[in-house]
């Protein structure tokens, strides 16, 4: 398993938009991807469930990844907030 | 034949087939099922025949409003594939033996809940894609339900509760032969969006919209306000006749295309029409005007779920700029707040929105936001004849302030090195009470003057332009109001500057040869009214 914690910087925090391609990124990938926020921790790839979290601007998200091919997945995941958010 | 009444808020005559644009929530029936598999099967299908219909949607709308624009309907599509939704749809069918149609809209309210009651403006916003990806659903599993403004398949004289932008966007305007609304008003979303498009329109029907009956043959008389419900053959052959008259009318104004709104006397008008999207400007084109007396700025944050961005609001006005090729174009910033909100600026809840936190209050609060706009305007000035407008001034100081903002705007772009055409002209919408009294002081400050009849009328009365009970007591030929423009014109003349009228009563032809008396020098209507008015201004004759 492997996680990493990023701060989001959008100002509109991880609304419609973001969220939806952070859950298409996840949903192309074959490893379990999560994100924590407040101890509450749900899946990458359920959208009602990534925006249920309402993640807002200088939140610190834990995102982690689990499973076959984790190594690329986490790659993918995180150069991909780096990228959006 | 039944014959009902309401506001006529587009002119023109249409005779057809009522089709009417349901409204979901009345229409749910909970009912006891005992097939469950057979149920799952008609949700599966009706899951992927609404997918399959927002990928058709969303690569139309990539076309037309681009990627950022069109990705609410990628959004609507995850969200209908989400598994917590539907898993809540399907157990509602396998548990509690409902039909499809109400495990949807249970599921839908129960999801939309979860987000009306986040803490977060933007979050609480989102409750109304849930709804509305039930109700794709919902028109999915039950065709009689399938009436919405996107699925029209033939033309028809659509009949709907209120039309809201979001559903307009997505229709499409051949399908549409006139709108009959219960509610409404005179300047309310749907109103102007039919008189821009040209086509027939009653809004405000109230209860009687109860009588309208899908599928009836109707006759709506858009100047008028009535509706004629299953007419007799009389009263169809009158509004066949009515209809062919109109129509030649129309014909007629096109011969003056071409022509220029001259007086008898020689005196010169410039009629510009005024418009809400760059897609209007093919009707301004269409319809020959001089110019654009009043583009509004707030479709470009309306249709977005976020604030635009510079270059998105540059393009936007340099294609309109472009598409004019030279002839004047009036861009008026932001006017937002009071009717018109949008979820993300988070303008708290006001007890009197028209008289509140809004337009040129914002900007002066927010000047990153308007900032933004300015770059983007003062850039696109590169491209054709702009000016600028500002809205709801009430003083002197607020136009100053504007001025060193739009220096400054100036200065950072001529150090950036980025092309701007200087000349462009500054001026006020006039339609507070407060700038009629210092309009001999503003005029110094500004190019040019443009009176907002609406909502100066609504100020000078005080009447709210929205409060039916009171509506008609809204009179924008109010000797008040008559003299708050003429003492506006004056003081226009007395400074050297030059004066126009971009408010609804612009188009009133009975007022036409007073406004040129006075001074006035440029009338600025929808693009459908723009012939006629030019018409109108010809008749006029000054020397008696």
């Amino acid at each position: 398993m492997k996680s990493f914690q990023y701060v989001i910087k959008d100002a509109a925090g991880l609304h419609a938009r973001p969220a939806g391609l952070l859950v298409k990124c996840a949903a192309s990938c074959d490893s379990e991807i999560k994100i924590e926020l407040r101890s509450k921790s749900v899946s990458a790839k359920k959208l009602f469930a990534v925006m249920g979290l309402c993640v807002k601007q200088n939140d610190e998200i834990t995102i982690t990844v689990e499973g076959a091919n984790e190594e690329a997945d986490y790659k993918k995941i995180k150069e991909f907030c780096e990228q959006e958010f | 034949m039944k014959k009902i009444s309401g506001i006529g808020a587009s002119k023109g005559i249409a005779i057809g087939k009522l089709t009417l644009c349901v409204n979901i929530d009345d229409h749910i029936a909970k009912k006891d099922i005992t097939d469950v598999a057979s149920e799952l099967t008609r949700l599966d299908i009706a899951k992927e025949a609404a997918v399959e219909a927002l990928n058709e949607i969303y690569l139309k709308a990539m076309k037309r409003v681009g990627e950022k624009n069109s990705m609410i309907f990628q959004i609507h599509i995850m969200m209908l594939q989400d598994d917590d939704f539907y898993s809540a749809m399907q157990n509602a069918i396998k548990n509690d033996k409902v039909n499809a149609e109400y495990a949807v809209w249970q599921a839908g309210k129960q999801f939309s809940e979860m987000f009306s009651q986040m803490d977060d403006e933007y979050m609480r916003g989102r409750a109304a894609d849930v709804i509305d990806i039930s109700k794709r659903l919902i028109r999915c599993l039950d065709k009689s339900l399938a009436n919405g403004l996107d699925s029209l398949t033939a033309p028809a004289i659509v009949g709907a509760v209120d039309l809201m932008p979001s559903e307009t966007v997505q229709m499409d305007k051949t399908m549409v032969l006139a709108f009959v609304t219960r509610e409404g008003s005179k300047s309310s979303h749907s109103a102007i969006l039919a008189r821009t498009m040209g086509i027939p329109a009653v809004v405000g029907l109230a209860d009687a919209f109860t009588q309208l009956a899908d599928g009836a043959s109707v006759i709506v008389d858009g100047e008028a306000g009535d509706i004629f419900i299953e007419p007799d053959d009389q009263t169809l052959h009158e509004y066949q006749i009515r209809q062919s008259e109109f129509m030649r009318q129309q014909q007629e104004l096109k011969l003056l295309k071409g022509t220029k709104a001259i007086t008898k006397n020689g005196v010169q008008i410039e009629i510009n029409a005024n418009i809400g999207h760059p897609s209007d400007v093919n009707m301004v084109l269409e319809n020959d005007a001089d110019g654009i007396g009043l583009f509004r700025s707030e479709f470009l944050y309306m249709e977005s779920n976020t604030f635009p961005t510079e270059e998105e609001q540059f393009k936007a006005y340099k294609t309109v700029l472009e598409k004019m090729g030279g002839k004047r174009v009036i861009i008026r910033t932001l006017d937002l707040g009071a009717d018109k909100q949008v979820p993300y600026m988070n303008i708290p809840k006001e007890e009197n929105p028209a008289m509140g936190y809004r337009a040129i209050r914002i900007c002066l609060d927010r000047p990153a936001l308007f900032i933004t706009q300015l770059r983007a305007l003062i850039r696109a000035s590169a491209f054709g004849k702009l000016a600028i407008m500002f809205p709801m001034i009430i003083s002197v100081d607020e136009v100053k302030q504007v001025k060193s903002i739009v220096e400054k705007v100036k200065n950072d772009l001529t150090a950036e090195k980025i092309a701007f055409d200087a000349n462009f002209e500054l001026g006020i919408m006039i339609e507070t009470p407060a700038s009629v009294m210092l309009s001999d002081l503003l005029a110094k400050e500004v190019d040019f003057f443009s009176i907002g009849t609406n909502d100066l009328t609504q100020y000078t009365l005080a009447v709210d332009r929205m409060n039916h009970s009171i509506s008609k007591l809204f009179d924008s030929r109010h000797p008040a109001v008559l003299r708050m423009i003429q003492m506006t014109a004056e003081n226009a003349k007395k400074a050297g500057i030059w004066v126009g009228i971009c408010g609804e009563s612009a188009a009133d032809t009975t007022l036409t040869e007073f406004y040129v008396k006075i001074g006035v020098s440029e009338l600025s209507v929808t693009p459908s009214a723009v012939l006629e008015l030019r018409k109108a201004v010809q008749q006029v004759d000054l020397k008696d």
